[in-house]
């Protein structure tokens, strides 16, 4: 019992009256050594990177800056690339490029969403995650590799075969080239002597290789964003006698709206910038070239590719400055693509 | 007064059938046979007696019209509205998505088969190709020069990119502020920079430039001035790939329970023990996912590799000395060649190719294939052995504090 007296707490109230005011006490946290060397070398790599970034833009833009001073805004509205006599500009190219990402949003789109629906509504559950890994793995596929079967097997074998070029380009061309994006300059389709060859390397074969490439993309970022659906909104849906259909209409598809217009815009972004596929499907022409299913066309990226070896100083920079257009193309579709998922109700938690 | 009625039980009941639960119903897939057979017949009739229509693509393309129309036709029969749009839309949605699967498999397919005649040969994998002419056969020449290059460039990209990478995205993921989140929305930025462009930037910077100043340069850094070299095409593939990990990285780590972090905090660890002990490891896996599959698209990026290491016949191990080539390099560069022999090694070279990156997938997929705390079998017994062993350890201390607390009352 006294051993309890001993120890028994005595209760001191510091702020009585008289006694000193209360005064908020300095927080001063003293980090261990070890901690500020690894905010250190943490800021360090931070600042790194940062500096490597900055570095490629800056180093960028100042190479761009003489050729860009001497075409002026001539620039962005020139047909031609002739660095030599200074009549160069990027207006072919850049329509070219925007062809051929349209092209191939057209063609992905459809798919992706029908691939994301079927993974994560459809597909039974034991093989949904087998799917998923399918996609990303046609995701990492080379861009090569898309590209030589573009080249080898989609253009001869599938879509321009033979000499007539028997196939859906001259299918489209006969009976919808009253369109003028889909009309062929001296080409007549009825024609028994008409060659194949104006069929060959077009914008539109170009973007159904490039369509190939980016829809695993953007079919990987929609199913994440359907699955996220929640559970309980799906089950009212049900509940109120939805069929499957319904429920995706009036749950799924509204909750994932952002995303899949986010993803579309990332798919859209790697579009632009996609260069292997092109290079080897079109020959390069610096004519604004708007009939998709014609030979011809092109993309910056393909001209960057087929052109940098000039030795000239201005042609270089001249690359740069279409390289510097293209950048800021894909930078303002990517951030869009950004703004757009991270405000979307579905995508504060997704990973694109 | 209310009666309840007994339903009447007959003796010989026998046992309760288990009914299944399954929505599909045999009319269903009478439908669907028929209206196959009806599209197929449908399709085949005016293929070959109707109209002048041939191709197997817009054979196929009108078979699954047919098909989706009559399907509809004969869902309508017996069915409403919703239920028609309802069984017509899961058609469409399917067969997208074997459209889907088909291109995949016709592209795996179909580059292993053009590349079958060029990968039967042993000296494939063996030779480089500086006795091998355009027209020499298959039986000579091979791909060692650019599988060599290939490992190499990437090696070093991976040496570039992973510790800076890593180290960044902890940053940007532990020490919040104002500064990294400037750093991440540049990172961000970044991931759009087209590859063709990150080639662009090392050809006029390393290569152009520096080689100009060359002899301007401070002796401590000659050593960057290199000329189209495997070196200069590792570095295109680092910025390439830096944001690409970062980002990647960026978001595996924040996925990390904050409740983790602070209970690591509140039993005073410090900072860097938290990120090093916790954090790290819990987002292990999710970790080498990023870094495997940022490999993986490095690998496979022919325009940043094109602009930046040269062409070559021979093997080159220096990377910093000549050119050295690559596999998506000598894809492109043979199958733009007009002969067959050249072509059938570019599809042997791609097939390669796509085999490095099916093989670093699969091993993505088996080290990070699990979530965070979920444990694998072997894992599981791991943790399970320790655990044992500890509660041993603390049986064997309470024994002996009893024991202790027993002599000291015995004194």
């Amino acid at each position: 019992m006294d051993l309890l007296e001993e120890t028994r707490p005595t209760t001191v109230t510091p702020s009585t009256p008289d006694g000193p005011e209360d005064r908020p006490r300095s927080v001063v946290t003293r980090l261990p050594t070890s901690d500020r060397v690894f905010r250190g070398v943490a800021r360090v790599a931070g600042s790194a990177v940062l500096v490597i970034m900055l570095l490629v833009g800056l180093f960028l833009s100042a190479q761009a800056w003489p050729a860009v001073r001497k075409a002026g805004w001539g620039f962005l509205t020139t047909q031609d690339w002739d660095t030599e006599g200074n009549h160069f500009g990027v207006a072919g190219v850049l329509v070219g490029t925007i062809l051929i990402a349209l092209v191939a949003i057209t063609i992905a789109l459809p798919l992706a969403i029908g691939t994301a629906l079927y993974i994560s509504e459809y597909a039974p559950r034991r093989i949904a995650p087998f799917l998923v890994n399918l996609v990303d793995l046609m995701a990492a596929v080379p861009s090569v590799v898309y590209g030589i079967w573009g080249f080898f097997l989609l253009q001869p074998h599938l879509l321009v075969v033979g000499n007539q070029g028997e196939g859906l380009p001259r299918w489209l061309t006969t009976y919808f080239g009253w369109i003028p994006l889909l009309s062929v300059d001296e080409y007549q389709p009825r024609d028994p002597e008409a060659s194949a060859s104006r069929l060959t390397s077009s914008t539109f074969i170009a973007g159904i290789v490039v369509a190939m490439m980016v829809t695993p993309i953007i079919a990987s970022v929609m199913r994440e964003v359907f699955a996220q659906a929640p559970p309980g909104e799906r089950e009212g849906a049900y509940a109120l006698g939805a069929t499957k259909w319904g429920m995706i209409r009036s749950v799924v598809m509204p909750f994932g709206r952002g995303g899949m217009i986010g993803a579309t815009m990332l798919g859209l972004g790697r579009a632009l910038g996609e260069t292997i596929g092109v290079v080897l499907i079109i020959s390069i022409g610096f004519v604004i070239q708007p009939h998709i299913l014609q030979n011809g066309g092109g993309s910056i990226s393909a001209l960057i590719a087929s052109r940098y070896q000039e030795s000239t100083a201005i042609g270089v920079a001249a690359l740069m400055g279409a390289g510097l257009v293209l950048f800021a193309m894909t930078l303002v579709v990517n951030l869009l693509a950004g703004v757009i998922i991270s405000r979307s109700r579905s995508g504060a938690s997704s990973e694109a | 007064m209310t009666t309840t009625t007994l339903p009447e039980r007959t003796p010989d009941a026998g046992h309760e059938v288990r009914r299944s639960t399954g929505s599909t119903r045999k009319a269903d897939v009478y439908v669907a046979l028929g209206a196959a057979w009806a599209s197929l017949a449908l399709t085949a009739l005016l293929f070959t007696r109707l109209a002048p229509f041939d191709g197997t693509l817009g054979f196929v393309v009108l078979a699954f019209v047919f098909f989706v129309a009559f399907y509809g036709l004969l869902v309508g029969l017996d069915e409403r509205g919703p239920t028609v749009r309802d069984r017509i839309a899961a058609v469409l949605v399917h067969g997208l998505a074997v459209l889907m699967l088909i291109a995949l498999v016709v592209v795996v397919v179909f580059t292993v088969y053009r590349g079958l005649d060029a990968l039967g040969h042993r000296n494939f994998y063996t030779e480089d190709m500086r006795d091998a002419g355009p027209l020499q056969p298959l039986s000579i020449g091979g791909i060692r020069h650019a599988i060599l290059g290939t490992l190499e460039q990437i090696s070093i990209a991976l040496a570039v990119t992973v510790p800076l990478g890593v180290t960044a995205a902890v940053f940007l993921a532990e020490l919040p502020g104002r500064f990294s989140r400037f750093v991440r929305t540049i990172v961000e930025a970044m991931t759009a920079l087209p590859s063709v462009v990150a080639g662009l930037f090392v050809y006029s910077s390393v290569i152009l430039l520096l080689n100009q100043a060359k002899d301007d340069l401070p002796a401590a850094l000659r050593w960057l001035a290199v000329g189209k070299s495997g070196f200069a095409a590792s570095l295109a593939i680092s910025v390439m790939m830096l944001p690409i990990v970062i980002r990647a990285a960026d978001v595996v780590i924040r996925l990390v329970p904050g409740t983790l972090r602070e209970a690591s905090l509140a039993l005073g660890g410090s900072q860097w023990r938290t990120v090093w002990y916790v954090v790290l490891p819990t987002a292990k896996s999710g970790l080498m996912t990023a870094i495997i599959l940022g490999t993986a698209r490095g690998i496979g990026e022919t325009s940043p590799v094109l602009l930046t290491s040269g062409v070559t016949a021979y093997t080159n191990a220096n990377p910093f000395q000549e050119p050295q080539i690559s596999l998506p390099l000598f894809v492109f560069n043979s199958v733009t060649r007009p002969d067959a022999g050249m072509i059938a090694r570019g599809f042997g070279a791609a097939a390669v190719l796509m085999f490095l990156v099916l093989f670093l997938f699969a091993v993505a997929r088996i080290i990070g294939g699990r979530p965070a705390g979920q444990l694998g079998r072997g894992q599981r017994r791991r943790r399970a052995g320790r655990s044992y062993r500890d509660a041993v350890r603390f049986a064997g201390r309470e024994r002996a504090r009893v024991t202790n607390r027993d002599d000291e009352v015995s004194t």
